[in-house]
Order: structure tokens, then sequence, then C-alpha cells
């Protein structure tokens, strides 16, 4: 043992805890009592929390991406494909993506924080003695709310950046706005958006576990509290490229397009 | 250990039976043992105060005796149940029996006084007894004093609003006994003697027994009927406020003039 470096040690029985706490999850996220109140009004915080972050970035990334694009598909005399390139982009990757960094950071911070702070200063413990199971009433809720949110804020991440594009398309090349957007339309399979939204539930997934686990198991003091938000950014960011490389690549097999 | 408990103490135990009932309680965290071998009584009608040093597991032997921690060895009876056998319906019944009060007061800062106080309630609702739910939480605010903080968010309490509003959501329940986890900790003299007179009153209103864990010489004396030690993660000396401050034994005088000091 003496040969295996600590880290090593730490970082496997992380795994084990977090797979531990993830299985903890889908035992109980279909028994009853179900607390549909705090549910609900997570999912309505997590949308009020996030939504103009990720409709300004989504619309952001869509201006920029199409004055990056346009130049090279002029050259080629392909401007006229621009709305399938862009669409095709966005929804598959740049907007399940882009929308579920911004999330990670600002959702998965902020329940890491919540519950951090719950725990430290003992109102979990207080919840469970009240006879409340606050793995329910805390964890349960805010992994379903992002979840049920996640897919929604990339839709809107989508139809905003679709959107910018289209005002660049339109300035530049005298696009109409039905043209634009029959083209895209058209241009999407089932293949694009199935893949899309189900990689958006995982994603959500990924974010809501990662910053419950973090803040659920926070050490003592102010300093551990921080540490689990800034954690649970980091962690669920990551995760989120192992879950989307799969994700694609399982895309991949079915979908041969 | 130390005893000096007087025979009249003895002589009013021997009839009753006890309401919590520890015999040699080991609880390890990894290599670090905390808890060595606690044996302890609470009766009915009764305050214990546990002193002990900050890190002496004074905490840890409080939540294992509701299972917010588990035991490693010995045995834990509240009100005739043994608590690491219980299943999780036993458990929460016993529970409601069980007030705590938490050290830093743990409400619920996302939530009013209100929603704090009708948390427990809400698994609970055999509690109320059929009494209207409304009226329970304004009682209950009531007894502590604090009818004008309902709508108030934990975030605006003082300190010892707070100990008063978590101290109502413990009593909600109307609990048989009473955990407190250094209840005046972190409060001035003035506020911290308030709490005292609180628990004092709380206790002869609803005859709870209470286990109280402090730092405070002051609290100590005014609310003990009897005093346990802890020193080492053991049970050290044992007796009455009196008794142990005229201890002879240096360990515990040292106890004494060290904790009185602070
Ligand atoms: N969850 C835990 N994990 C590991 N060690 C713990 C845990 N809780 C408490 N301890 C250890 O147990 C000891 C006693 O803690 P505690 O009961 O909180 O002390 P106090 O008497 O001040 O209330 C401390 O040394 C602490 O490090
Ligand atoms: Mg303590």
């Amino acid at each position: 043992m003496e040969y295996i470096p600590n880290k090593i040690v730490d970082f496997l029985e992380e795994t084990g805890n977090f797979s531990e706490f993830t299985g903890r999850f889908f035992k109980q996220a279909f028994r009853r009592p179900f607390e549909w109140k705090e549910m609900i009004h997570q999912c309505y915080i997590i949308g009020v929390q996030s939504l103009f972050l990720v409709a300004s970035t989504g619309f952001i990334m869509g201006l920029v991406l199409t004055l990056q694009v346009r130049p090279t598909m002029v050259r080629f005399g392909a401007s006229a494909f621009m709305p399938d390139m862009i669409g095709i982009s966005f929804i598959r990757e740049i907007g399940p993506v882009l929308t579920a960094l911004i999330c990670a950071g600002k959702i998965g911070s902020s329940i890491g924080a919540e519950l951090g702070s719950m725990k430290v200063t003992e109102q979990i413990d207080a919840m469970e003695v009240s006879g409340t199971n606050p793995f329910k009433y805390l964890v349960v809720t805010r992994v379903w709310a992002c979840i049920i949110m996640l897919p929604f804020l990339v839709i809107a991440a989508d139809v905003v950046g679709l959107f910018g594009s289209y005002l660049i398309e339109n300035m530049k090349g005298e696009v109409t706005f039905e043209l634009y957007f029959n083209r895209v339309f058209e241009v999407l399979l089932i293949g694009d958006v199935v893949p899309a939204t189900v990689k958006s539930f995982f994603f959500g997934l990924v974010i809501g576990i990662v910053g419950c686990y973090k803040g659920y198991n926070s050490e003592k003091g102010t300093e551990g509290v921080g540490r689990a938000a800034n954690t649970a950014v980091v962690v669920a960011s990551l995760l989120l490229f192992v879950v989307d490389f799969f994700a694609v690549l399982i895309a991949d097999i079915f979908y041969v397009i | 250990m130390i005893k000096e408990e007087s025979n009249n103490i003895k002589e009013s135990h021997n009839e009753k039976k006890p309401l919590i009932e520890i015999k040699n309680l080991r609880k390890y965290f990894g290599s670090n043992e905390v808890l060595k071998g606690i044996d302890l009584q609470l009766f009915p009608q009764e305050n214990v105060v546990i002193l002990g040093k900050s890190g002496s597991g004074k905490s840890v032997l409080l939540k294992c005796l509701v299972r917010l921690m588990t035991v490693d060895e010995g045995e834990i009876i509240v009100l005739g149940k043994s608590i690491p056998d219980l299943n999780q319906e036993e458990l929460d019944q016993i529970r409601t029996e069980v007030g705590f009060l938490f050290q830093g007061s743990a409400l619920y800062d996302s939530m009013t006084v209100r929603e704090n106080l009708r948390f427990p309630l809400r698994r609970h609702p055999e509690r109320k007894l059929g009494e209207n739910e409304e009226k329970l939480i304004k009682d209950a605010l009531q007894s502590v004093g604090l009818e004008h903080a309902i709508d108030l968010m934990p975030a605006e309490l003082s300190g010892g609003m707070k100990r008063r509003v978590a101290l109502a959501r413990t009593l909600i329940l109307k609990p048989k006994i009473i955990l407190y986890d250094e209840p005046t900790t972190g409060l001035d003299p003035i506020t911290a003697n308030e709490i005292i007179q609180l628990m004092l009153k709380i206790q002869d209103e609803l005859n709870t027994s209470a286990l109280i864990i402090t730092h405070d010489m002051d609290c100590a004396r005014v609310i003990s009927n009897r005093m346990i030690i802890l020193q080492d993660g053991v049970h050290y000396a044992e007796g009455t406020y009196s008794e142990l401050s005229q201890c002879r034994d240096p360990k515990v005088k040292a106890f004494f003039k060290e904790v009185q000091s602070r």
C-alpha cells in the first residue's frame, strides 16, 4: 500500500463515495413521499437564476459563430448553407454544452454552497431529527429540478442563439426570417434533436448530483463551504465533457447520417 | 471515576426508571477514539449537565442519542427503546419525544420563523393533537416570548432570538426530553441568562428532563441537578455543582478554574 500515492487513494475513495451517493439518489428518486412543493420551488429558482445568463451567452455565441464562419463559407460559395451549419452545430453541440457549463457555474456552485452551509450549521441534522428525510427534501428535489430544467434552458439557448445568427445573416446576406428558419428546420433531423435533448437530461443530472454531493459532504467551517462550491463547479464541468463525449459516441452509433 | 453523588439523589433515583440510559458507549472516527466507554443515566424531571473541554466529544455524545451518528459499541436506551436497533419509523417516533437544540440554533435560513416552526409538524401531523397549526406555532412562539417575530427571516434575528426560535421549534412537538448543545455559547451574559431562565421555565411548565452540554459554569450552576465531567473520552467525575466545586481531585479542580476563567 505504501507505494500507492495518497492522491490516488483519495481519488478512488472519493469516486466510491460519489457513486454511492448517486446510487442513493436513484434509490430514493422514485420513492414516496415526494417533496413536490420543494421540487417545483427549485425548478423555479433554477429557471430564474440562469435563464437570463443562458440566453445572453447563447445570443452572443450565435452572433460570434456566424461572424466567424461566414467568410469561409462565402469563399467556398456556400453562404446559402449558413443556416444549416449554424443550426446543426447549435442544436447538436453548442447549445447543450454551453448551457450546461453556464449552469454548472451558476447552479452547481449555488447548490454546493447552500447545502454546504446547511450541513455545517447543522440544519441538515435538524431536518433529520424532525422526521423529514433531508436527502429526499434537499438532494432528490434539487437533482430532479436540474434534470427537468436543463433541457428547457438548452432550448432557450438554442432559440436565442439561432436568432442572433439570423440577425447577422440578415445584415450581411439579406436573408429573411422565414427563409433562415425554414432552412434550419428543414435540415434538422430527429437524429439531431433527440440525442441533444437526452444529453441535456444527463447534463442536468451531473450538475445536480455533483453540487449536492459536494455540499452534503462539506467540511466544517466557512472554508469548507467555499471549497464545496468551488469543487462542485470544477468536477461538474469536467464530468460534463466526459458525459458529452460518450453521448456523442453513442448517438453516432445509433444515427448514422 | 469520581462519584460525589449524595445519598438523597441516589434514593430518589432508585424509585424511578431512567429516561435515558447509556452503557459503555464507544465512538471512533477512524483511529481517533472520541468516546471511550461512557455511562450515563437521565431520570425524569432531572437536568444533567455535561461539562467537557472543546473537542472532548460532547456533541458527538448527544448526536449518538438520537442516531445522528451511529455508535461503535455500547448500549443506548431512550424511553425504554434501544436506539441502535430501531427501524426508521420507530426512530422518527422517538425523535419526536426527544427535542434537540443545536449549538448554532440551526434555523433553516431559507424559511421564515413560521415555516421553521411548521417544519417538524409536516411529518408528524399526529403531534398536532387536533389543534390548529397556526395556533400551535403562535403558542410555541409565545412561550419563548417572540410572537412578533413570526414573519421574520432567521438572518433578521439576533443570536439570542435565534436560540429562542430554535427552542420554540423544538418545543412544538412537546418532547419529554430536551438535549441542549451549548445553549448559551456565543451569547452575551445577559442574553445567556435569559435563555437559562427560559430553560427553567420550560422544564417547570412542560415537566421535561434535559441533558445540557455547556462550558458555561453559571449555566451549569443554575440549571443542573447533577453534573458529569467528560475528560479524555471517559466519564471522569459526577456530582452536584456544590459537590464538584469542592472536590479535591486536581483534575476536577483544574477544570473548574479553567472553565471559570473564560
Ligand atoms: N463527523 C466527524 N468526523 C470525524 N471526526 C469527528 C466528526 N465529528 C466530530 N469529530 C471529532 O470528534 C471530536 C469531538 O467533537 P465534538 O463532539 O464536536 O466536540 P465538542 O465536545 O466540542 O462538542 C473532535 O475531535 C472531532 O474532530
Ligand atoms: Mg460541540
